[in-house]
Protein backbone atom coordinates (compact mmCIF):
# COMPACT_ATOMS: atom_id res chain seq x y z
CA UNK A 1 0.00 0.00 0.00
CA UNK A 2 1.58 3.50 -0.96
CA UNK A 3 1.39 6.36 0.93
CA UNK A 4 0.33 8.56 -2.50
CA UNK A 5 -3.27 8.51 -2.00
CA UNK A 6 -3.35 8.59 2.22
CA UNK A 7 -7.10 8.99 2.59
CA UNK A 8 -7.37 6.14 -0.20
CA UNK A 9 -5.16 3.73 2.15
CA UNK A 10 -6.97 5.02 5.23
CA UNK A 11 -10.54 3.94 3.84
CA UNK A 12 -8.89 0.55 2.42
CA UNK A 13 -7.30 -0.20 6.01
CA UNK A 14 -11.01 0.44 7.32
CA UNK A 15 -12.40 -1.38 4.63
CA UNK A 16 -10.63 -4.44 5.49
CA UNK A 17 -11.01 -3.96 8.94
CA UNK A 18 -14.79 -3.60 8.88
CA UNK A 19 -16.25 -7.34 9.07
CA UNK A 20 -13.46 -7.98 11.72
CA UNK A 21 -14.69 -4.46 13.78
CA UNK A 22 -18.37 -5.84 13.50
CA UNK A 23 -17.01 -9.15 15.45
CA UNK A 24 -15.00 -7.02 18.19
CA UNK A 25 -18.79 -4.97 18.44
CA UNK A 26 -19.71 -8.20 19.92
CA UNK A 27 -17.00 -8.77 22.01
CA UNK A 28 -17.15 -5.48 23.76
CA UNK A 29 -20.65 -5.98 24.37
CA UNK A 30 -20.00 -9.17 26.13
CA UNK A 31 -17.11 -7.02 27.95
CA UNK A 32 -19.83 -4.30 29.28
CA UNK A 33 -22.13 -7.03 30.30
CA UNK A 34 -19.44 -8.63 32.00
CA UNK A 35 -17.36 -5.57 33.76
CA UNK A 36 -20.11 -4.41 36.00
CA UNK A 37 -20.90 -8.14 37.09
CA UNK A 38 -17.62 -8.06 38.18
CA UNK A 39 -17.50 -4.34 40.11
CA UNK A 40 -17.17 -1.62 37.26
CA UNK A 41 -19.38 1.10 37.00
CA UNK A 42 -20.33 1.92 33.32
CA UNK A 43 -17.74 4.60 33.25
CA UNK A 44 -14.73 2.34 34.48
CA UNK A 45 -15.83 0.00 31.81
CA UNK A 46 -15.91 2.34 29.19
CA UNK A 47 -13.00 4.32 30.02
CA UNK A 48 -10.69 0.78 30.15
CA UNK A 49 -12.42 0.36 26.79
CA UNK A 50 -11.40 3.76 25.49
CA UNK A 51 -7.81 3.70 27.08
CA UNK A 52 -6.90 0.53 27.24
CA UNK A 53 -8.20 -0.82 23.84
CA UNK A 54 -7.20 -4.66 24.20
CA UNK A 55 -9.81 -7.22 24.43
CA UNK A 56 -8.33 -9.84 25.49
CA UNK A 57 -6.09 -8.24 28.40
CA UNK A 58 -9.63 -6.43 29.98
CA UNK A 59 -11.12 -9.31 30.44
CA UNK A 60 -8.56 -11.06 32.00
CA UNK A 61 -8.56 -8.53 34.34
CA UNK A 62 -12.19 -8.28 34.87
CA UNK A 63 -12.49 -11.70 35.77
CA UNK A 64 -9.24 -11.93 38.13
CA UNK A 65 -10.96 -9.26 39.98
CA UNK A 66 -14.78 -10.96 39.79
CA UNK A 67 -13.19 -14.19 41.23
CA UNK A 68 -11.79 -12.74 43.85
CA UNK A 69 -7.85 -11.90 43.01
CA UNK A 70 -5.86 -9.36 44.21
CA UNK A 71 -5.93 -5.93 41.72
CA UNK A 72 -1.53 -6.43 41.48
CA UNK A 73 -2.97 -10.61 40.02
CA UNK A 74 -5.67 -9.10 37.72
CA UNK A 75 -3.18 -6.08 36.75
CA UNK A 76 -0.26 -8.58 35.72
CA UNK A 77 -2.23 -10.84 34.17
CA UNK A 78 -3.24 -8.23 31.59
CA UNK A 79 -0.12 -6.93 31.22
CA UNK A 80 1.59 -10.38 30.34
CA UNK A 81 -1.10 -10.93 27.79
CA UNK A 82 -0.18 -6.95 26.32
CA UNK A 83 3.81 -7.86 26.81
CA UNK A 84 3.31 -8.65 22.60
CA UNK A 85 2.84 -5.15 22.02
CA UNK A 86 6.11 -4.49 22.73
CA UNK A 87 7.54 -6.39 20.18
CA UNK A 88 4.99 -4.93 17.48
CA UNK A 89 5.08 -1.77 18.52
CA UNK A 90 8.55 -2.17 17.51
CA UNK A 91 8.00 -3.16 14.34
CA UNK A 92 5.75 -0.28 14.00
CA UNK A 93 8.50 1.98 14.95
CA UNK A 94 9.94 2.86 11.67
CA UNK A 95 6.98 3.13 9.92
CA UNK A 96 5.40 5.83 12.32
CA UNK A 97 6.65 9.27 11.56
CA UNK A 98 6.66 12.71 12.96
CA UNK A 99 7.05 13.96 16.73
CA UNK A 100 7.07 11.59 19.90
CA UNK A 101 3.61 12.58 21.07
CA UNK A 102 2.62 11.63 17.58
CA UNK A 103 4.50 8.25 17.35
CA UNK A 104 2.77 7.50 20.63
CA UNK A 105 -0.66 7.99 20.27
CA UNK A 106 -0.63 6.46 16.63
CA UNK A 107 0.46 3.73 18.34
CA UNK A 108 -2.18 3.05 20.80
CA UNK A 109 -3.96 1.98 18.02
CA UNK A 110 -2.39 -1.05 17.99
CA UNK A 111 -3.81 -4.34 17.98
CA UNK A 112 -3.31 -7.65 16.45
CA UNK A 113 -5.40 -7.27 14.14
CA UNK A 114 -4.51 -3.73 13.08
CA UNK A 115 -1.36 -4.36 12.48
CA UNK A 116 -1.92 -7.65 11.26
CA UNK A 117 -4.48 -6.01 8.44
CA UNK A 118 -1.61 -2.68 8.33
CA UNK A 119 1.55 -4.99 7.96
CA UNK A 120 2.02 -5.57 4.27
CA UNK A 121 3.70 -9.42 3.30
CA UNK A 122 7.32 -7.46 3.95
CA UNK A 123 6.17 -7.26 7.59
CA UNK A 124 6.40 -3.10 7.02
CA UNK A 125 3.27 -1.25 8.40
CA UNK A 126 1.29 0.98 6.09
CA UNK A 127 0.93 4.12 9.03
CA UNK A 128 -2.37 5.13 7.06
CA UNK A 129 -3.46 1.83 6.67
CA UNK A 130 -3.14 1.26 10.26
CA UNK A 131 -4.82 4.49 10.87
CA UNK A 132 -8.36 3.05 9.00
CA UNK A 133 -8.19 -0.18 10.34
CA UNK A 134 -7.14 0.82 14.28
CA UNK A 135 -9.91 3.48 13.78
CA UNK A 136 -12.74 1.28 12.48
CA UNK A 137 -11.71 -1.76 15.45
CA UNK A 138 -11.79 1.13 18.16
CA UNK A 139 -15.56 2.78 16.73
CA UNK A 140 -16.68 -1.31 17.45
CA UNK A 141 -14.73 -2.15 20.18
CA UNK A 142 -15.91 1.04 22.17
CA UNK A 143 -19.62 1.26 20.58
CA UNK A 144 -20.11 -2.38 21.68
CA UNK A 145 -18.88 -2.07 25.14
CA UNK A 146 -21.61 0.72 25.14
CA UNK A 147 -23.84 -1.59 23.99
CA UNK A 148 -23.39 -3.85 26.20
CA UNK A 149 -23.24 -1.74 29.37
CA UNK A 150 -26.98 -0.18 28.08
CA UNK A 151 -27.73 -3.35 27.37
CA UNK A 152 -27.18 -4.87 30.45
CA UNK A 153 -27.90 -8.21 29.18
CA UNK A 154 -26.38 -10.56 26.51
CA UNK A 155 -27.81 -9.48 23.38
CA UNK A 156 -25.93 -12.73 21.55
CA UNK A 157 -23.07 -14.20 23.23
CA UNK A 158 -20.36 -14.31 20.49
CA UNK A 159 -19.20 -17.78 20.96
CA UNK A 160 -22.80 -18.83 20.40
CA UNK A 161 -22.39 -17.50 17.11
CA UNK A 162 -19.05 -18.84 16.80
CA UNK A 163 -17.29 -15.62 16.65
CA UNK A 164 -14.51 -16.58 18.58
CA UNK A 165 -13.45 -18.46 15.79
CA UNK A 166 -12.82 -15.87 13.77
CA UNK A 167 -10.16 -14.54 14.84
CA UNK A 168 -8.00 -17.54 14.28
CA UNK A 169 -9.37 -17.61 10.35
CA UNK A 170 -8.64 -13.24 10.16
CA UNK A 171 -4.38 -14.53 11.09
CA UNK A 172 -4.55 -16.94 9.05
CA UNK A 173 -5.70 -15.39 5.89
CA UNK A 174 -3.23 -12.81 6.74
CA UNK A 175 -0.55 -15.85 7.51
CA UNK A 176 -1.03 -17.06 3.81
CA UNK A 177 0.97 -14.86 1.99
CA UNK A 178 3.87 -15.02 4.14
CA UNK A 179 4.26 -18.48 4.01
CA UNK A 180 5.62 -18.20 0.14
CA UNK A 181 9.16 -17.23 1.48
CA UNK A 182 11.21 -20.04 3.05
CA UNK A 183 12.04 -17.29 5.88
CA UNK A 184 8.43 -16.90 6.61
CA UNK A 185 7.85 -20.58 6.89
CA UNK A 186 10.43 -21.05 9.17
CA UNK A 187 9.49 -18.00 11.58
CA UNK A 188 6.03 -19.25 11.36
CA UNK A 189 6.67 -22.73 12.22
CA UNK A 190 8.74 -21.53 15.09
CA UNK A 191 6.12 -19.47 16.16
CA UNK A 192 3.81 -22.13 16.28
CA UNK A 193 5.39 -24.91 18.05
CA UNK A 194 6.90 -22.67 20.58
CA UNK A 195 3.07 -21.16 21.35
CA UNK A 196 2.00 -24.40 21.70
CA UNK A 197 4.56 -25.98 23.71
CA UNK A 198 4.62 -23.71 26.62
CA UNK A 199 0.57 -23.27 26.66
CA UNK A 200 0.47 -25.94 29.33
CA UNK A 201 2.77 -24.54 31.33
CA UNK A 202 3.21 -21.22 30.95
CA UNK A 203 0.78 -18.17 32.64
CA UNK A 204 -1.44 -16.93 29.03
CA UNK A 205 0.54 -14.42 27.45
CA UNK A 206 4.09 -15.45 27.65
CA UNK A 207 3.55 -18.29 25.13
CA UNK A 208 2.48 -15.21 22.58
CA UNK A 209 5.68 -13.07 23.95
CA UNK A 210 7.90 -16.26 23.44
CA UNK A 211 6.74 -16.93 20.17
CA UNK A 212 7.82 -13.60 19.39
CA UNK A 213 11.10 -13.59 21.08
CA UNK A 214 12.24 -17.12 19.74
CA UNK A 215 11.27 -15.41 15.94
CA UNK A 216 13.81 -12.61 16.79
CA UNK A 217 17.14 -14.81 18.04
CA UNK A 218 16.10 -17.27 15.13
CA UNK A 219 16.40 -14.27 12.55
CA UNK A 220 19.20 -12.79 14.26
CA UNK A 221 21.12 -16.23 13.80
CA UNK A 222 20.27 -16.55 10.51
CA UNK B 1 -10.31 4.78 44.62
CA UNK B 2 -11.88 0.88 44.03
CA UNK B 3 -9.73 -1.79 43.15
CA UNK B 4 -11.82 -2.07 39.50
CA UNK B 5 -10.72 2.05 38.36
CA UNK B 6 -7.19 1.34 39.92
CA UNK B 7 -7.25 -1.74 37.49
CA UNK B 8 -8.41 0.39 34.69
CA UNK B 9 -5.60 3.37 35.45
CA UNK B 10 -2.95 0.92 35.93
CA UNK B 11 -3.67 -1.83 33.44
CA UNK B 12 -3.78 1.43 30.66
CA UNK B 13 -1.03 3.03 31.62
CA UNK B 14 0.67 0.04 31.39
CA UNK B 15 -0.85 -1.34 27.94
CA UNK B 16 -0.17 2.51 26.30
CA UNK B 17 3.46 1.96 27.54
CA UNK B 18 3.76 -1.27 25.41
CA UNK B 19 1.68 -0.07 22.51
CA UNK B 20 4.26 3.27 22.21
CA UNK B 21 7.65 2.58 23.43
CA UNK B 22 8.92 1.44 20.54
CA UNK B 23 7.27 4.49 18.05
CA UNK B 24 8.29 6.43 21.11
CA UNK B 25 11.84 5.58 21.25
CA UNK B 26 12.79 4.13 17.78
CA UNK B 27 10.18 5.92 15.36
CA UNK B 28 10.34 6.79 12.40
CA UNK B 29 14.40 5.74 11.78
CA UNK B 30 14.78 3.56 8.64
CA UNK B 31 15.81 0.22 10.38
CA UNK B 32 19.13 -1.33 9.08
CA UNK B 33 19.13 -4.45 7.14
CA UNK B 34 19.94 -6.75 10.59
CA UNK B 35 17.11 -5.32 12.10
CA UNK B 36 14.94 -5.49 9.29
CA UNK B 37 15.42 -8.94 9.22
CA UNK B 38 14.08 -9.46 12.71
CA UNK B 39 11.07 -7.14 12.19
CA UNK B 40 10.60 -9.07 9.16
CA UNK B 41 10.27 -12.89 10.89
CA UNK B 42 7.76 -10.91 13.53
CA UNK B 43 4.60 -11.08 11.69
CA UNK B 44 4.82 -15.13 10.75
CA UNK B 45 5.78 -16.11 14.02
CA UNK B 46 2.88 -14.23 15.54
CA UNK B 47 0.55 -14.36 13.41
CA UNK B 48 1.20 -18.21 13.24
CA UNK B 49 1.51 -18.43 17.57
CA UNK B 50 -2.09 -16.56 17.49
CA UNK B 51 -3.57 -19.10 15.19
CA UNK B 52 -2.12 -22.08 16.72
CA UNK B 53 -2.82 -21.13 20.85
CA UNK B 54 -6.51 -20.08 19.83
CA UNK B 55 -7.43 -23.00 17.25
CA UNK B 56 -5.64 -25.82 19.66
CA UNK B 57 -5.79 -24.22 23.55
CA UNK B 58 -8.80 -23.69 25.81
CA UNK B 59 -7.14 -21.75 28.75
CA UNK B 60 -4.29 -23.75 29.72
CA UNK B 61 -4.60 -26.86 28.04
CA UNK B 62 -4.17 -28.06 24.60
CA UNK B 63 -7.87 -29.13 23.38
CA UNK B 64 -9.58 -29.58 20.17
CA UNK B 65 -13.10 -28.44 19.97
CA UNK B 66 -15.72 -26.41 17.87
CA UNK B 67 -13.35 -23.38 17.79
CA UNK B 68 -10.61 -25.56 16.03
CA UNK B 69 -13.42 -27.11 13.60
CA UNK B 70 -14.07 -23.48 12.42
CA UNK B 71 -10.20 -22.45 11.73
CA UNK B 72 -9.80 -26.23 9.56
CA UNK B 73 -13.03 -25.08 7.50
CA UNK B 74 -11.14 -21.39 7.12
CA UNK B 75 -7.86 -22.93 6.28
CA UNK B 76 -9.84 -25.82 3.95
CA UNK B 77 -11.13 -22.28 2.10
CA UNK B 78 -8.02 -20.38 1.69
CA UNK B 79 -6.64 -23.24 0.12
CA UNK B 80 -8.90 -22.96 -2.50
CA UNK B 81 -7.70 -19.26 -2.78
CA UNK B 82 -11.55 -18.15 -1.45
CA UNK B 83 -11.38 -14.59 -0.10
CA UNK B 84 -10.50 -13.76 3.61
CA UNK B 85 -14.30 -12.87 4.20
CA UNK B 86 -15.71 -16.35 3.04
CA UNK B 87 -13.09 -17.51 5.31
CA UNK B 88 -13.83 -15.80 8.60
CA UNK B 89 -17.56 -16.57 7.74
CA UNK B 90 -17.25 -19.89 7.52
CA UNK B 91 -15.07 -20.67 10.77
CA UNK B 92 -17.76 -18.40 12.53
CA UNK B 93 -20.69 -21.09 10.77
CA UNK B 94 -18.57 -23.96 11.29
CA UNK B 95 -17.68 -23.46 15.24
CA UNK B 96 -21.20 -22.69 15.91
CA UNK B 97 -22.63 -25.49 14.22
CA UNK B 98 -20.31 -27.99 16.04
CA UNK B 99 -21.25 -25.80 19.26
CA UNK B 100 -24.92 -26.39 18.71
CA UNK B 101 -24.40 -29.73 17.57
CA UNK B 102 -22.70 -30.49 20.49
Amino acid sequence: MSDADPSDAVLAGARAAAPIALVVAVFGASFGVLAPAAGFSPAAALVMSATTFAGSAQFAAVSVLAEGGSLAAAVAAALLLNARYGPIGLSAAPALRGGPARRFFAAQLLVDESWAIAAGPSGRIAPRRLLGAGGALYLGWVAGTAAGLAAGTAVASPAALGLDAAFPALFLGLLAPLLRSPAGRRAAAAGAVIGLALTPVAPPGVPIIAAALGAFAGAARS
Amino acid sequence: MSAAWAAVVLVGLGTAALKGAGPLFFGGRTPGERLNRLLEALAPALLAALVATSTAADGGRLALDARSAGVAAAALLLAFRAPAIAAIAAAAAVAALVRAAA
